[in-house]
């Protein structure tokens, strides 16, 4: 692909999927997010505070770091990783809720909501909603309150209410849902800041443009440190953003391979994973059109992953249509292959990346002995562990 | 003319409006739904939504998302939603029935599959809650196509813009979705409904059912004096919710209360 990249169109499709597929007291809201986004995108002095506020208060850029010893165990590409994991509040999703939440202010919004899985979303967001002095709700599966409770604390610390909700398979999707049914019934002082490049249109566009300063940052110091852009990007998959976030800057360079990891869970032969661009098939759900884990019946089925992050039935639109033009390739990591990513990285490198990164880490340490000495890979270090010690101790039958 | 246009037209000529109420499909039971559908035509009832259960109805309160997780515990779906209908209408060929739901199981089935398995049910008209005007374009001319309605929704924060383009894609009737917020939730505000009915009429020519925060004979009278119709849902599922180990007794309190909103709504 060398031509010009200019999705989603002006309706919010990548292609066949994106789109608006919401309930109809949700349009006005929608339309008039689109029309503030549209509007503060180009002006420079929104985008001004953006920038100060990414550089003093989240403390980028983020460092890419050449694992040099790490490489060299792999014998194979030499291995750069994208350190979002030393962003304030731990990970990539402060990109987003920064963007985001001056956007609410800017459109005299009073009251912030959100939903999270692993919870970093939800951290992020109740931090800049704390900042600002907004009140925050922040929805969370009551599966996933359970094993990430560091997180929860920290939401609470921050002023932000946590409602744990109890429906469906009680995890992230069904924290979407309780969100959009927040926002409905709140439209007029609310706005829902949407953690991933997931739910109707502007939000897959909005997201990825606040989340591509990763791939921008990348880009110039790959070009800085090693004098040529990389051959390979590897990032994790849940709803996508921080994948995305990594691609978007470099989707016109041909030469350089995308790689998204899905987390397959127990296995995708088990059924028991959460990767809908391996083993799922196009559906709407969250008001998009994307691929999903659904049965024959088009019902949304309970997915599984080791990581609360990536334990999503759905994928952001544009991962779909990266994959269907086969752009960007999808794959999958079992739970026992991320937790071998985890050690990994945490004994080579000194670092502790968090479950849903350990996907990408344990991806690498399959694709960089196949790749030349000469070679580049960027692997996107989206969070950091300290939130995991739990899930790890627990899974090493360790009492803390 | 479809059998929605014709009861609309034949309520017009008698003065009287459209009670609609809104069950889920095999909630609690699949045996459960025929038998109810031809008690509340017998009761009065003008128009039936038929809800289908959704693994993730975004737009629903805690009651009808109960209602939706009963039903999946039997294992109903689209397909046997549709059965349900058909099976209703071999003893029914008056009262319209309008499938109620999300819009990823007819992705499942395909547009045209879900257009052809409606027309052999005998579907009437289809509301699909995450499916706006701006999407609807291919699914609407399949429906339309078989002489099934498909039916949009207002929110009371909808401009006349998008009152003008339901009136244009939408045929049968307009749901106007009387409060922000999910079904079932709090009191409506007759003052409000009534004001957004005036700016609605003023835009569109087609029917409107009110609904959303519809519970008593009280408020299905006055709602029934602003707009052509009443949609009455989660105060229904409310008797099957409280029944649960007597599904007898949940119809009969179904039924009372159809009864006291009919006769409400028919002495104005």
């Amino acid at each position: 692909m060398t031509e010009k990249y200019t999705m989603p169109d002006a309706h919010g499709h990548f292609g066949p999927y994106g789109g608006m597929f919401v309930a109809e007291t949700l349009i006005p809201p929608i339309q008039e997010l689109n029309a503030a986004y549209q509007r503060y995108l180009n002006d420079p002095e929104f985008i001004a505070e953006l920038d100060a506020d990414l550089q003093h208060y989240v403390g980028r850029p983020s460092p890419l770091y050449y694992a040099e010893r790490w490489s060299r165990e792999l014998g194979g590409a030499q291995i750069y990783l994208k350190r979002e994991d030393l962003n304030h509040t731990g990970s990539h999703k402060i990109n987003n809720t920064v963007g985001q939440a001056l956007l609410a202010k800017r459109m005299g919004k009073t009251r912030i909501i959100a939903e999270t899985g692993a919870g970093q979303h939800g951290v992020a967001t109740a931090t800049v909603a704390a900042r600002l002095g907004l009140e925050c709700v922040v929805y969370m599966g009551a599966v996933d309150v359970a094993r990430q409770s560091l997180n929860v604390y920290r939401m609470k610390l921050l002023g932000a209410k946590v409602v744990a909700v109890e429906s469906g398979s009680k995890t992230l999707k069904d924290a979407l849902n309780e969100a959009l049914r927040d926002w409905v019934t709140n439209v007029d002082n609310t706005f829902y800041i949407i953690g991933t490049v997931a739910g109707p249109h502007p939000y897959p566009a909005m997201v990825r443009d606040f989340q591509a300063i990763i791939g921008r940052e990348a880009k110039s110091q790959c070009l800085a440190q090693a004098g040529r852009l990389p051959d390979a990007l590897v990032a994790c998959v849940g709803g996508g953003s921080n994948a995305i976030g990594l691609f978007y800057p470099f989707i016109e360079d041909a030469g350089v391979k995308l790689y998204g990891v899905e987390a397959a869970g127990d296995g995708i032969a088990t059924g028991r994973h959460s990767a809908p661009l391996n083993a799922g098939r196009p559906g709407v759900l969250h008001g998009n059109r994307t691929y999903l884990m659904a049965d024959d019946d088009g019902e949304i089925i309970e997915t599984h992953s080791i990581s609360a992050g990536l334990d999503y039935p759905g994928v952001g639109p544009e991962h779909a249509w990266l994959k269907d033009t086969g752009r960007a390739e999808y794959v999958s990591i079992t739970d026992n292959e991320a937790l071998e990513g985890f050690h990994a990285l945490t004994r080579m490198e000194g670092i502790i990346p968090a479950l849903e990164s350990s996907h990408a880490m344990a991806y690498t340490m399959k694709l960089a002995p196949r790749m030349k000495k000469h070679e580049i890979i960027i692997i996107n270090l989206s969070g950091r562990g300290d939130k995991d010690m739990q899930t790890m101790a627990k899974r090493e039958g360790i009492e803390l | 003319m479809s059998r929605l246009a014709a009861k609309f037209e034949e309520l017009a000529k008698t003065g009287r409006k459209a009670l609609i109420p809104f069950i889920t499909a095999g909630d609690p039971h699949p045996d459960f739904t025929v038998p109810l559908m031809h008690a509340m035509v017998e009761a009065g009832v003008d128009v039936i939504e038929l809800g289908v259960p959704f693994s993730d109805p975004m737009a629903d309160g805690p009651v009808i998302q109960r209602a939706s997780e009963r039903a999946l515990e039997h294992k109903m779906s689209l397909r046997k939603t549709l059965a349900i209908a058909a099976e209703f209408r071999k003893t029914d060929q008056k009262t319209p029935i309008v499938l109620m739901g999300y819009l990823n199981p007819i992705e499942a089935m395909t547009y045209e599959g879900f257009a052809n398995a409606a027309s052999r049910a005998d579907i009437d008209g289809v509301l699909t809650v995450d499916l706006p005007p701006e999407e609807a374009e291919a699914s609407t001319a399949l429906l339309q196509a078989r002489e099934i309605d498909p039916i949009f929704l207002l929110a009371p924060n909808s401009s006349d813009e998008r009152i003008q383009k339901m009136d244009a894609i939408g045929s049968g009737y307009i749901y106007y979705v009387s409060l922000k917020g999910v079904t079932g939730a709090g009191h409506l505000d007759v003052a409000d409904v009534a004001q957004k009915l005036q700016q609605i009429k003023a835009n569109t020519r087609l029917p409107i059912g009110i609904g959303f925060g519809v519970k008593d004979a009280q408020t299905a009278k006055t709602i029934a004096a602003i707009g052509d119709g009443v949609v009455v849902g989660s105060a229904l599922i409310s008797k099957i919710e409280a029944n649960l180990d007597d599904p007898k007794r949940a119809q009969q309190e179904i039924i009372a209360l159809l009864t006291s909103m009919r006769l409400a709504m028919d002495s104005q």
